[in-house]
């Protein structure tokens, strides 16, 4: 079918545009809004956002890869459960590895390493992308995709930390910047899941305002 | 007033075609706030109703006045008594003081100051942004905002709050008529859950801040009346104190017969909607009664005690009086269809005295109420005008057989 098909560079344009795509016009959840529960519930502090990020960075560029290399053999009609296998197996194998490895991390995250397994951006992109696409390109999608998730979610919990904690990363700014010698006190506010939801729309804003090709036409 | 009018004209040319042009908005709406500007419509229906935007704000403000000032005096008289340091007996006299009014003034304006500069900055920022001119709806935000707040709130939270309230509770909606929430209230819920410690407990609604060579009063305590009921299911106030407003509480809260005054002065104007005033006291009545009725099979005696109070009881204590007068009647966020507004009243009085019953964390609820029945009100006026639609329809089957 794509015999007289040149082969195509590892980073030519359109691949790296699959890197790029989702931390901008694509992203999975300031555009798409996708995994939006998990972005509210473990973005108080940095440092499980990050764990997160890695974790989802890690399952989503395996899961596409592994199931575009099955694409061709999955029957159509059972393919979300292959997906759901594939998916549940690599979430478990990064379960264990941050139990064995960053155990504290672990225990804040709880349940939602678990939920990776049902976080929508990753079946999204598997429908969607992998289902159909080469294995090199679905580990970009993946990749590029975690990545932008990841973002979103390292900079909701940057301003959370920062404004309801008073600390970045465990390390007390505020209290090194003697700010509450002069009266100041951490919002509360920022620690409650509205004020995620908030934040993921002050971005969606910003985004927005500074994109124009995302404003809708009505 | 002609030196002021020159003023304007002198600055005129520069902020519409000058330097200043930012400040353009500002201009304008200081402009039209001391004189009656002399463009009128050019095209198009005419609303031939002198009462405009800024007329029905200065209205509302002129209600809350007497409030404002009492929360002023009754500051003051607060501080003084705490500390033991009222010396005449006859309660007038001791009230209506101008030690107790200074001290009151020096706490409150700048309040009112800082929240005036916050809201307004914000506003000015995006009037000059979308190119419109400053709408009026921030004058009586930013004199409730201050009113709602314990006395001893400090500036740079009064700011954030305001900030935040008309940022992501106005202007992310489209700016002054478009807000689902009523900013005030917005600003105030974000103050509470932000920063918890300064907006409830026993500690802050009156201020306690000791002189040299000052003390407290023996047995001294700082809570509310509500406070008091939530925690020994008894108050050491009469109702007759909290009717006159002479009880500790947030600043504008307190005095519910001057409130009653502004709410008499508003209904008259045809400013406030008196069904929604009269609904939320119907609800407030109902949940009342009804606790009454079930006081007697309540174990804890904090309970019993809370549940079994008169109704009268419920509106003269707490912001029950406030916020149904100047909140839950704000035309923006109420709900607009007649029958509307009153299911909208009739629920922020009975879920405002069901959450202040209830729930120990909240001692008041009314703000609670008031914002979540705004979230209802358009699915109130949708189902009020799906109904209407029905049952013309049916008349008209009728009409036609």
């Amino acid at each position: 079918m794509e015999t007289n098909k040149t082969k195509e560079a590892l980073f030519s344009k359109k691949n790296r545009k699959l890197l790029s795509d989702p931390m901008n016009i694509n992203n999975p959840i300031t555009v798409q809004v996708l995994g939006i529960c998990s972005a509210l519930a473990i973005t108080v502090k940095l440092k499980p956002a990050v764990v997160m990020s890695l974790s989802v960075i890690v399952v989503m560029a395996l899961a596409n890869v592994i199931t575009s290399l099955m694409r061709n053999m999955i029957p159509n009609r059972i393919r979300i459960i292959v997906q759901l296998v594939v998916v549940a197996t690599l979430v478990i194998l990064v379960d264990q590895v941050l139990k064995a490895f960053v155990y504290d991390v672990s225990k804040q995250l709880s349940v939602f390493v678990g939920l990776i397994i049902t976080n929508c951006i990753i079946m999204g992109r598997i429908e969607a992308f992998s289902l159909g696409n080469t294995p090199w390109k679905s580990f970009l999608d993946g990749i590029g995709n975690g990545a932008s998730y990841g973002l979103i979610l390292i900079v909701v919990s940057f301003f959370r930390e920062l404004f309801g904690n008073g600390t970045l990363y465990d390390y007390p700014v505020m209290e090194k910047l003697g700010l509450y010698e002069l009266g100041y006190h951490n919002n509360g506010m920022m620690l409650l899941p509205p004020m995620a939801l908030i934040v993921v729309a002050v971005i969606i804003w910003w985004q927005r305002s500074k994109t124009p090709s995302l404003i809708e036409k009505d | 007033m002609k030196f002021i009018q020159n003023i304007f004209d002198a600055s005129r040319p520069a902020v519409t075609s000058g330097k200043l042009k930012p400040l353009y908005p500002l201009h304008n709406a200081l402009e039209t706030m001391m004189f009656v500007p002399d463009h009128n419509a050019k095209s198009g229906a005419h609303v031939r109703d002198a009462i405009d935007l800024k007329r029905t704000m200065i209205t509302v403000i002129f209600a809350l006045i007497p409030a404002l000032i009492f929360g002023i005096y009754n500051s003051g008289y607060q501080h003084y008594k705490a500390l033991g340091l009222l010396n005449n007996d006859i309660g007038w006299l001791q009230f209506f003081t101008l030690e107790n009014f200074l001290f009151g003034a020096l706490k409150i304006i700048p309040m009112i100051i800082v929240t005036y500069i916050a809201g307004l900055g914000v506003e000015i920022y995006f009037a000059y942004r979308n190119k419109h001119a400053v709408n009026e709806g921030f004058l009586v935000s930013g004199l409730l905002i201050p009113m709602t707040m314990p006395i001893d709130m400090p500036l740079w939270m009064i700011a954030i709050s305001t900030i935040f309230a008309v940022l992501i509770g106005k202007e992310v909606f489209g700016g002054t008529g478009m807000n689902i929430l009523n900013p005030a209230l917005t600003a105030r819920a974000f103050a509470f859950f932000a920063y918890p410690s300064f907006m409830s407990g026993d500690k802050v609604w009156i201020n306690t801040t000791l002189g040299p060579g000052e003390a407290l009063v023996d047995g001294y305590s700082g809570a509310t009346a509500l406070g008091q009921y939530a925690t020994t299911g008894s108050t050491t106030f009469s109702a007759w104190d909290a009717f006159l407003g002479i009880i500790p509480g947030s600043i504008g809260e307190t005095s519910t017969i001057l409130i009653l005054l502004g709410g008499i002065y508003l209904i008259a104007t045809g400013i406030g909607s008196w069904k929604i005033m009269f609904s939320s006291l119907l609800g407030a009545i109902t949940i009342s009664l009804i606790f009454n009725a079930v006081a007697p099979s309540m174990i804890s005696p904090e309970q019993q005690g809370f549940l079994s109070i008169p109704f009268y009881f419920h509106l003269v204590f707490g912001s029950w009086a406030f916020s149904t007068v100047f909140m839950a009647t704000d035309p923006v966020s109420a709900a607009h269809t007649e029958r509307g507004k009153w299911i909208y009243g009739f629920f922020i009085g009975f879920l405002g005295i069901m959450i202040r019953v209830f729930n120990p964390a909240y001692p008041e609820g009314m703000m609670l109420a008031i914002l979540f029945m705004n979230v209802m009100a358009p699915l109130i006026d949708h189902y009020v005008v799906e109904g209407n639609i029905k049952r013309r329809l049916k008349r008209l089957k009728l009409s036609v057989k």
